[in-house]
């Protein structure tokens, strides 16, 4: 492990003490007497390392998480590497917004439009948080796509990373069925052509399309179990199945490390890596 | 390191008496060790199954139940319909649905002149689902035309397809006379010749090769 794991930060390490400040030193007239203030910072200094100790002691967690945030990355790594970042950190807010809107949403079909506008003229910042989430859904997408188009321009699906590829084009499909499962939940006009539409693309295809569109809207009509399905689907499946995605998705990530990008690798192959 | 010497065949015998093993009765081939592993992993699947299996049969379930309403609903009096008009009434398919579920049908008296096939339904009930991908079609009386919204599917007067993506006619429904009152009751597809098949979904083929990649539905 101590090979792998990358050394402690210098802000982490305990200072050593200076000549002079040790406590039990203090009487006999080589040091000065440590103010109060001095005090106070050594304290709570030590306080934090002993936090840090005691957890560390019982989980362990100190080489993974160091091997995990202060592992080597090679040189010339560059703000396109933040996409993948940029699409976790829009999950977390369409995880957050999505966890509050349904404090009010109501996913029978009397109630879902009248809870929705409610949500977006009545409830306190209900407009922003509603906002956030359907333009997120936006954001997330594009996002997605372009860490994926970043992925395919540099190379980095190539050997030993191809399981990680797949893992991505898996969570795309997901992030779409997200998409498509959170149109119809408003329940206004759109929401329900663009379903009927889109559960008919799904009967368009042969032998099992018939039946793909008769578990989509649960019967042969989108109706009421069309829209608890779709909200059951979006609210607890799809990202349960998203989020567990993710945690394989890093976990590949922190193992295989990342690619340096193409136009580094023919000019001084021994240099590009870099410590932080 | 041969590995036909006596103690390593002894090793690798399949009974368990022979490998030396303490307490092994005579012919026994699996271990203990290996009966509880087996038995526990026999126990979770078992039990994982138990909720699996019903949730996901519950989840499944209406695409093998026949979900069609089985309901007559009235239209109309008998006179208010002729041969050469469609009249739009507005259907409940789903009622729990509310607006979402109602569905706008276009009546008219079957002419026998024109409407050779299916003389067992006395008016004629086109549905307004399109059969490219069920958008609403709306009835042009100046061109006598279907015209859908969504995608440029164009029908004839008697739902033919005239131009467009659309695979197949319009479906229809089936209609009945009670009491001088018009009754619209269930829907059911047509091929291009104008034959009756159980309702499919849009853009199910119902011609040529294509027909025996869509197979009718349990749900229907």
């Amino acid at each position: 492990m101590s090979k792998l794991t990358p050394p402690l930060p210098k802000f982490l390490r305990p200072a050593p003490k200076r000549p002079g400040q040790d406590p039990a030193r203090n009487g006999n007239g080589n040091g000065h007497k440590p103010s109060t203030g001095d005090q106070v910072k050594e304290g709570a200094a030590e306080g934090k390392a002993q936090v840090v100790g005691w957890l560390d002691e019982r989980t362990g967690a100190s080489p993974l998480l160091r091997a995990q945030l202060l592992r080597k990355v090679p040189k010339g790594t560059n703000w396109f590497y933040a996409l993948g970042s940029a699409t976790l950190f829009a999950f977390m807010s369409q995880t957050v917004t999505g966890v509050f809107l349904a404090m009010y949403y109501d996913p029978s079909t009397s109630r879902a439009y009248d809870s929705a506008a409610y949500i977006t003229n009545e409830v306190f910042l209900g407009e922003l948080v509603r906002g956030m989430h359907k333009w997120g859904a936006t954001v997330m997408v594009i996002l997605i796509f372009l860490h994926m188009g970043r992925t395919f321009v540099f190379g980095a699906y190539k050997y030993p990373r191809e399981l990680n590829w797949v893992i991505g084009v898996v969570l795309v499909v997901l992030t779409l069925a997200m998409g498509l499962t959170g149109y119809l939940l408003p329940f206004d006009q759109r929401a329900l052509w663009a379903t009927v539409v889109a559960v008919n693309i799904n009967a368009s295809s042969p032998i099992f399309g018939p039946y793909l569109a008769d578990f989509l809207r649960g019967g042969a009509e989108v109706g009421a179990t069309t829209l608890t399905r779709f909200y059951a689907l979006h609210m607890l499946l799809i990202p349960g199945l998203i989020g567990a995605l993710i945690g394989a998705h890093l976990y590949l990530v922190a193992k295989l490390g990342t690619t340096a990008p193409p136009w580094l690798k023919a000019e001084k192959k021994d240099l590009n890596r870099e410590e932080i | 390191m041969a590995s036909d010497s006596p103690k390593q065949s002894r090793r690798q015998s399949r009974y368990t008496a022979e490998r030396d093993m303490p307490g092994a009765f005579e012919g026994e081939t699996v271990t203990r060790r290996g009966l509880m592993t087996g038995g526990a992993m026999a126990v979770g699947g078992i039990a994982t199954a138990a909720f699996a299996i019903p949730s996901l049969g519950f989840a499944v379930a209406p695409m093998l139940k026949d979900s069609t309403a089985d309901t007559w609903q009235d239209v109309g009096a008998e006179e208010e319909f002729d041969e050469t008009a469609y009249v739009p009434a507005v259907m409940n398919i789903t009622a729990e649905a509310g607006d979402a579920g109602k569905h706008t049908v276009y009546v008219r008296k079957r002419d026998p002149k024109s409407d050779k096939k299916n003389a067992d339904i006395p008016y004629v009930a086109i549905s307004n689902r399109c059969a490219h991908l069920g958008c609403p079609v709306r009835y042009i009386q100046a061109s006598q035309r279907f015209v859908c919204p969504c995608h440029g599917g164009i029908y004839e007067a008697d739902g033919k397809v005239a131009g467009g993506p659309p695979v197949r006619p319009l479906d229809r429904f089936y209609t009945r006379v009670r009491a001088g009152r018009v009754e619209v009751g269930d829907r059911f597809s047509l091929n291009a010749e104008l034959d009756r098949f159980s309702p499919r979904d849009p853009s199910n083929h119902l011609d040529g090769l294509w027909q025996y990649l869509y197979p009718s539905r349990p749900s229907t």
